[in-house]
């Protein structure tokens, strides 16, 4: 281990940013080549460091007439073999969901991000809000599953980041980073990780070869499915229609049961895998706070506070939302009295733990849905509550 | 211009829908729909290979097969 | 027959109505396709939803069947992406310019090397048909059972207007044209925009008493005009065909290329 020389060129590294620029640092990072936006509060400062930054990469950045075209534009540009990614917030976020199960059947790679803000409709632009949750999930028709991750600081933004192309390339799907106002308006250092640092994942491209039978959508028996580029020897088909494993249209029924449980469980069986998150002193804790994004700086303040007192609080912040990582949920929960859910919504992650856990009566809220950050009080007063004291 | 020499007409008859648009517009009355109605050749003594019912069919069902003869230059 | 070897034959006969234009269109597209001597692995087809889109599964080219009305938005990801390949987006009346309308302008707005091909015959025919925004004031569909009260757009007005740099139209009767056109738009360096009357026999001829294909087809040859032509301005009816706009801007994915020049101080 040679940490003094680590630490010197580390110094050189950190920055001091906002939560949005680290997206488009950590996209950049992962090999982002492509980026088609909208601008739409508060996510628009990641479309503007990829006006700025993707060119002087060699990469494009385009400003498209709105999010569906957007979402189009990364979808096509990746079949061509490169990295994409669009960034939005609520609003572009739902014009962005036939799209979204368009990339899903397709089974196209692609990152978007959504910074969250406070909804539904227009809501509240400039105010932080974490009601996508759901949306995330089941934003897209007909049954699929899918991956968003979130993060609560700028370091783990920049990993999140990384991990949702990774997440993208390696499980032939689009991706949704949940960002929030909170976290994409803040500004704190951040170290940028050195080339090499964080593992990246490549684009899986087919072996066979010109004139061989290639088949786009045949999984490998580690259920990856390697593609070819759009422009190289293959000549294949995509569509968002059922289709068989050259991505013609078909209505046999086995074909369209296999494929529908080939989109779902390609994602739901690497749950363990999906699954990122971090625990701060929950092996012995008595009351355990779960938590994500912006809500989990005031969560994991309050953790922080209270044991400095003795107090036996501890915290799970999940990073990966879906696939839900239930048992990891279910494990940490074991041994509490009750757990709080901190959230800025009416209870969308709540829910999942509920269903999670063997006990849900001993899973409370602790939440505020006004466009204002929740603050370590928040959460103290809610838990003074439910403890029977007052607050 | 070169002049082709007719040798025949190739016909997809599982492909033809029998849409007649060949028939219609043939401006030697070639062609005519069988009993089944697809297209079929009746006269091809007087086709003069204009391909118009070639290019015309939607169906993709036809090609006149016709030989290039005096200036071609070998392109088809 | 040379066509033949830029379709996937497999899926012939294909699922177009008896007579259907889009059929005639396919026919023209491969022509102009083999005329210009390009290599099937150099074509990108995105298409969109309808009768229209299901040309991109009968060709050999790299395929994108894709939403209603996105077509465009996807293949502006492909070409940008990929400048080299050609693309080529066939579009019926409603992923024109319906739902896809905002794309279609935008498209030819940017001035991005792509060929647009409005197969237009006036009415929605997959979903049984209902009137397009291509449908004539007056005529009859199922969602028009008294007579469409909406106006419908000139294409080409439209397309010139928004800033396409090709601008042409034909017909299906008038082929050799409709290859020429289609060649001449997939080699323009810009946004070209290739609107075709197309005929319908199935929903709007029948709905509207223009007789079949063949009787449409006729009607295409007597009530249109080669653009300029003394005739439009003894009757002004007529519709004209040809080449109405073509010249030289700026393409979109040439100009980026200069601007990741400037970015890089390299210019």
């Amino acid at each position: 281990m040679n940490r003094p020389s680590e630490t010197a060129e580390k110094s050189e590294n950190i920055k001091f940013m906002q939560g949005n620029d680290v997206c488009a640092e950590a996209a950049l990072y992962a090999g982002v080549e492509f980026f088609a936006g909208y601008p739409i509060t508060p996510s628009t400062e990641i479309a503007e460091q990829m006006a700025a930054r993707l060119p002087l990469h060699g990469g494009k950045f385009m400003q498209m007439e709105d999010e569906i075209s957007s979402i189009c534009a990364i979808i096509g540009a990746s079949l061509t073999g490169h990295k994409v990614m669009t960034a939005t917030s609520g609003p572009g976020f739902s014009l962005m969901q036939e799209a979204l199960g368009y990339a899903i059947m397709a089974e196209i790679p692609c990152v978007i991000v959504n910074v969250m803000r406070g909804g539904p409709s227009t809501g509240l632009p400039t105010h932080v809000g974490q009601g996508d949750v759901n949306q995330a999930r089941y934003g897209a028709h007909g049954d699929h599953a899918i991956i968003a991750l979130t993060a609560s600081n700028h370091q783990d933004i920049f990993r999140m980041t990384v991990e949702a192309f990774n997440f993208a390339e390696t499980y032939r799907t689009p991706v949704i980073l949940l960002l929030d106002e909170g976290t994409g308006h803040l500004r704190e250092k951040v170290s940028i990780p050195d080339p090499g640092e964080l593992p990246l994942v490549k684009r899986l491209r087919t072996a066979v070869r010109n004139g061989v039978d290639y088949h786009p959508y045949l999984p490998r028996e580690d259920g990856r499915l390697p593609m070819s580029d759009f422009g190289d020897q293959h000549r294949y088909n995509v569509t968002g229609l059922y289709h068989d494993m050259w991505g013609f249209p078909s209505e046999n029924p086995k074909i369209v049961y296999g494929l529908i449980r080939h989109l779902v469980d390609k994602i739901e069986n690497n749950s363990h895998q999906i699954a990122r998150f971090r625990k701060y002193h929950v092996k012995d804790a008595d009351i355990l706070l779960i938590s994500y994004g912006a809500a989990a700086r005031s969560a994991l303040h309050l953790v922080e506070n209270r044991r400095r007192r003795g107090e036996k609080l501890g915290l799970l912040e999940l990073q990966t939302l879906w696939p839900f990582p239930g048992e990891i949920v279910k494990d940490a929960c074991k041994n509490v009295k009750f757990a709080i859910v901190v959230e800025m919504n009416m209870g969308q992650v709540l829910e999942q733990v509920r269903l999670s856990v063997d006990a849900p009566e001993k899973i409370f809220l602790a939440n505020r849905i006004d466009g204002e950050l929740i603050t370590p009080t928040d959460i103290r007063n809610i838990k003074r509550v439910i403890q029977g004291k007052g607050t | 211009m070169r002049k082709k020499q007719y040798s025949g007409h190739k016909i997809e008859r599982s492909w033809c829908k029998g849409c007649g648009i060949c028939v219609a517009f043939c401006p030697k009355q070639v062609l005519e729909l069988d009993a089944e109605g697809k297209v079929s050749v009746a006269r091809p003594q007087d086709c003069i290979c204009c391909q118009m019912c070639e290019l015309r069919c939607p169906d993709l069902a036809i090609e006149v097969i016709c030989d290039e003869t005096g200036m071609g230059d070998g392109h088809e | 027959m040379a066509v033949k070897a830029y379709i996937r034959q497999r899926f012939f006969p294909h699922m177009w109505c008896p007579g259907c234009g889009h059929g005639i269109i396919l026919n023209a597209l491969l022509r102009a396709v083999e005329s210009l001597g390009l290599n099937k692995q150099d074509i990108v087809m995105v298409s969109g939803i309808g009768c229209s889109a299901r040309i991109s599964g009968y060709v050999d080219f790299h395929s994108m069947h894709t939403l209603h009305g996105r077509a465009l938005a996807f293949a502006t990801g492909i070409k940008m992406s990929k400048p080299e390949l050609n693309v080529i987006v066939p579009m019926g009346d409603g992923d024109a310019l319906a739902i896809g309308g905002n794309h279609f302008i935008h498209a030819a707005r940017r001035n991005i090397e792509m060929t647009a091909i409005v197969m237009n015959n006036r009415i929605y025919g997959m979903t049984g048909g209902q009137f397009s925004p291509l449908s004539a004031h007056g005529s009859m569909g199922t969602t028009a059972p008294y007579g469409n009260v909406d106006h419908d757009f000139d294409v080409v007005e439209l397309a010139a207007a928004a800033g396409a740099t090709f601008v042409a139209r034909t017909t299906t009767y008038h082929v050799h044209e409709l290859a020429d056109l289609i060649a001449q738009a997939i080699r323009h360096k810009g946004f070209s925009v290739l609107e075709v009357l197309s005929q319908c026999p199935t929903h709007y001829g029948r709905r509207n008493r223009l007789g079949d294909a063949v009787d449409i087809l006729k009607m295409y040859k007597n009530n249109t005009v080669r653009v300029g032509s003394d005739k439009k301005r003894e009757n002004p009816d007529l519709i004209e065909r040809g080449v109405f706009v073509k010249k030289e801007i700026g393409e979109y994915c040439r100009e980026y290329d200069r601007l990741i020049a400037r970015a890089r101080g390299e210019s």
